[in-house]
């Protein structure tokens, strides 16, 4: 006898323990502390930060952890604890030029004001599986020149003094910047929002999307102006102190896209730009979000919508992945009451079908009927 | 009784789980919505603790809007037992205290995911939809900007050369859920993903009928006795699903929506009612279907 599927509470409760057994694995096998992911595996910590739109490597390692090592699930933990913070205020605009640099490249000069640093890198290294590494043996001291604490210019500003680079935007005295997680996004969304909604998106996503504009759908003839990872002071102006107290440091990528222009109607020849600001350590990511910030400016210039990447609608539609991974994986959920509303309509329309060919069907569903 | 009484809610969080200044928010977009049936007022959704797709519309809808006082159901297919409705209904235990039924006339507050309860409602009650994707003009026009100026301007045109496309070419007009409706002859509106045998039942409800739409940031409402008209053509009138000869296997209802549940390998079926609580009720009041053990009874 049919009896109605009941028991789903004891079920879900089972899962979770499942997962959570799962979660910890061979208890044989020692723990992992969220100082050996902090430490140890900083690209994905900052991964999660950047993606996760909050700046706390332990949070991050925790989420890491409890989400076994999947990102999105660590990124959308994250993204759910932080809307449930109280907001004081908004920090004054970081100063990226007052950096404390621990790496600086430019591709366009071979060697420029502050110099180039190469910092702690994987580029040029040979991709090759070190199967002797010891995990527990420290990793031999590397030497370091003294710290520098002179700011070091922009190559961009640098260009610009000779009136060859696009000027960076002023915003109006007094206009506030835009913030999508308390205004839904509208459209056409202005460069503000776009970079917020890029600097928050994923990373896979932006890095096809910028590769896109690459391979020639929506060409942005890049250079990669400056690509720079360090520290920054974050500042907070307090009405009530009349001045500006520091928060604490955070890290942050930044890129600097130069893009070549021959001009339009709108803009004189000249080099463009596209920027790119993340979290922590993340170059793919900053330099992704260069490129397809410069290819969304495509209006502003003067430029031919031609690719997707240049398209705001769809790129930032589709940009977050906490949103992306929910409405694919909702697919999960039962949908029977809708299906069943299909199989009604594909039945009457198969019928038909085989009704106006004097024919029967051969598959067993239709048969069945 | 106050808060902490009948809140049974973590310390970290508010009673329902969002800050009253977010549910403010909401409650002015909800207020918004009653006050121009069936336009979707963006509002800032937050990020919820479940996933995006999976009712944080809803939730958020329902969150602004509970009290300690409310009786809160939650039904995913029209029934009270499925993973989804579970979760949700344990996050409100959780986060609010407040009393839980599966009982369609004892609840205040009913989400739902795709159904409308059999049940009629009533003005003491309130429907709360979870909605994927709220704009019904979204798979002709997929630009934000562009359907908003369609509502703007009611060009609903669109709509239906669509609708003709299908009757054309089918012989029908293949929507059968997310069926659009025309609120009050002014905003076309996606009922969510409820069969369209549901959509009659949005017509002139006595309940207070919000649509919470998380991920695409949208709600939208239905006050009371809204007209809420399904669009079709003189020569091809709305029609909802039917299922000629067929009764609940458990209840014996006819004329309700059926879930159709598969048997065996050889692929042979029944027919039980979608809402689970019509078809319990309807049990409890003496109603059987010929696969209910009391009617093999009774029949012998």
């Amino acid at each position: 006898m049919y009896v109605a599927v009941k028991g789903g509470e004891k079920a879900i409760k089972n899962a979770h323990k499942l997962f959570a057994a799962k979660r910890r694995g061979n208890a044989n096998v020692p723990g992992l502390t969220t100082a050996q992911i902090v430490e140890q595996l900083s690209f994905v910590v900052d991964r999660v930060m950047g993606e996760g739109s909050l700046f706390d490597r332990e949070l991050a390692a925790i989420a890491i952890r409890q989400a076994q090592g999947d990102l999105i699930e660590a990124i959308f933990l994250i993204r759910a604890y932080r809307t449930t913070l109280p907001r004081f205020g908004y920090s004054t605009p970081i100063q990226t030029d007052e950096m404390l640099i621990s790496r600086r490249i430019s591709a366009t000069f071979k060697d420029l004001p502050g110099g180039q640093i190469l910092g702690p890198t994987f580029d040029y290294s040979h991709r090759l599986i070190d199967f002797g590494y010891d995990s527990e043996e420290a990793a031999e001291a590397p030497e370091q020149s003294e710290l520098i604490e002179a700011s070091t210019p922009r190559v961009t500003d640098m260009l610009g003094d000779q009136g060859m680079m696009e000027p960076d935007p002023q915003s109006a005295e007094g206009e506030e910047v835009g913030d999508l997680t308390r205004a839904p996004l509208d459209f056409p969304a202005d460069r503000d929002l776009r970079l917020q909604n890029l600097a928050r998106g994923d990373e896979g996503f932006l890095l096809a999307l910028g590769y896109s504009t690459q391979r020639g759908y929506a060409r942005t003839h890049p250079f990669a102006g400056e690509i720079r990872m360090g520290e920054v002071e974050v500042e907070f102006f307090a009405e009530e102190l009349g001045f500006e107290v520091p928060l604490g440091k955070i890290s942050v990528t930044e890129c600097q896209m130069i893009n070549q222009f021959q001009g339009s109607e709108e803009a004189p020849p000249q080099f463009t730009r596209g920027y790119g600001l993340v979290f922590g350590h993340a170059e793919r990511k900053a330099m992704s979000m260069a490129l397809v910030d410069r290819a969304l400016r495509w209006e502003e210039l003067g430029e031919e919508l031609t690719a997707p990447a240049q398209d705001q609608e769809f790129v930032l539609s589709h940009s977050d992945n906490i949103q992306a991974t929910g409405f694919v994986e909702h697919l999960k959920l039962p949908h029977y009451v809708d299906f069943q509303a299909e199989l009604d309509l594909i039945r009457t329309m198969s019928e038909e079908f085989w009704a106006e060919r004097n024919d029967e069907p051969t598959t067993k569903m239709g048969a069945a009927e | 009784m106050s808060l902490a009484e009948i809140s049974t809610e973590q310390d970290a969080y508010n009673f329902a789980y969002l800050d009253e200044q977010t549910k403010r928010m909401i409650r002015r977009a909800i207020l918004k919505g009653i006050a121009i049936p069936g336009y979707q007022v963006p509002f800032a959704a937050r990020e919820m603790p479940m996933p995006y797709g999976w009712g944080t519309g809803g939730v958020q809808v329902t969150a602004s809007i509970l009290g300690p006082d409310d009786t809160l159901k939650v039904i995913d297919q029209g029934s009270d037992d499925t993973t989804n409705a579970v979760a949700i209904r344990n996050f409100f235990a959780v986060t609010s205290g407040v009393e839980m039924t599966m009982k369609t006339s004892e609840a205040s507050v009913i989400q739902t995911r795709h159904r409308i309860p059999e049940e009629e409602l009533t003005e003491d009650q309130t429907l709360i939809y979870q909605v994927p994707i709220p704009e019904p003009l979204r798979f002709l026009e997929p630009r934000e900007t562009e359907t908003r100026k369609m509502h703007a301007l009611s060009e609903y045109g669109l709509m239906h050369v669509k609708l003709y496309e299908d009757i054309a070419t089918h012989g029908h007009i293949a929507t059968t859920y997310a069926y659009p409706v025309m609120v009050e002859g002014r905003y076309v509106m996606d009922p969510s993903p409820t069969p369209k045998f549901d959509n009659p039942k949005m017509h002139k409800n006595r309940a207070l009928q919000l649509f919470g739409a998380g991920r695409e940031k949208r709600i939208y409402a239905l006050p009371p006795f809204t007209d809420v008209v399904s669009l079709d053509f003189e020569d091809h009138p709305f029609q909802i699903q039917e299922w000629p000869d067929t009764c609940c296997a458990m209840c014996g209802a006819k004329d309700v929506y059926f879930d159709e549940v598969i048997l065996d390998n050889e692929g042979s079926r029944m027919f039980v009612c979608s809402d689970s609580d019509y078809c319990e009720t309807r049990q409890a009041d003496g109603h059987y279907g010929e696969m209910h053990a009391e009617y093999k009874e009774r029949i012998q």
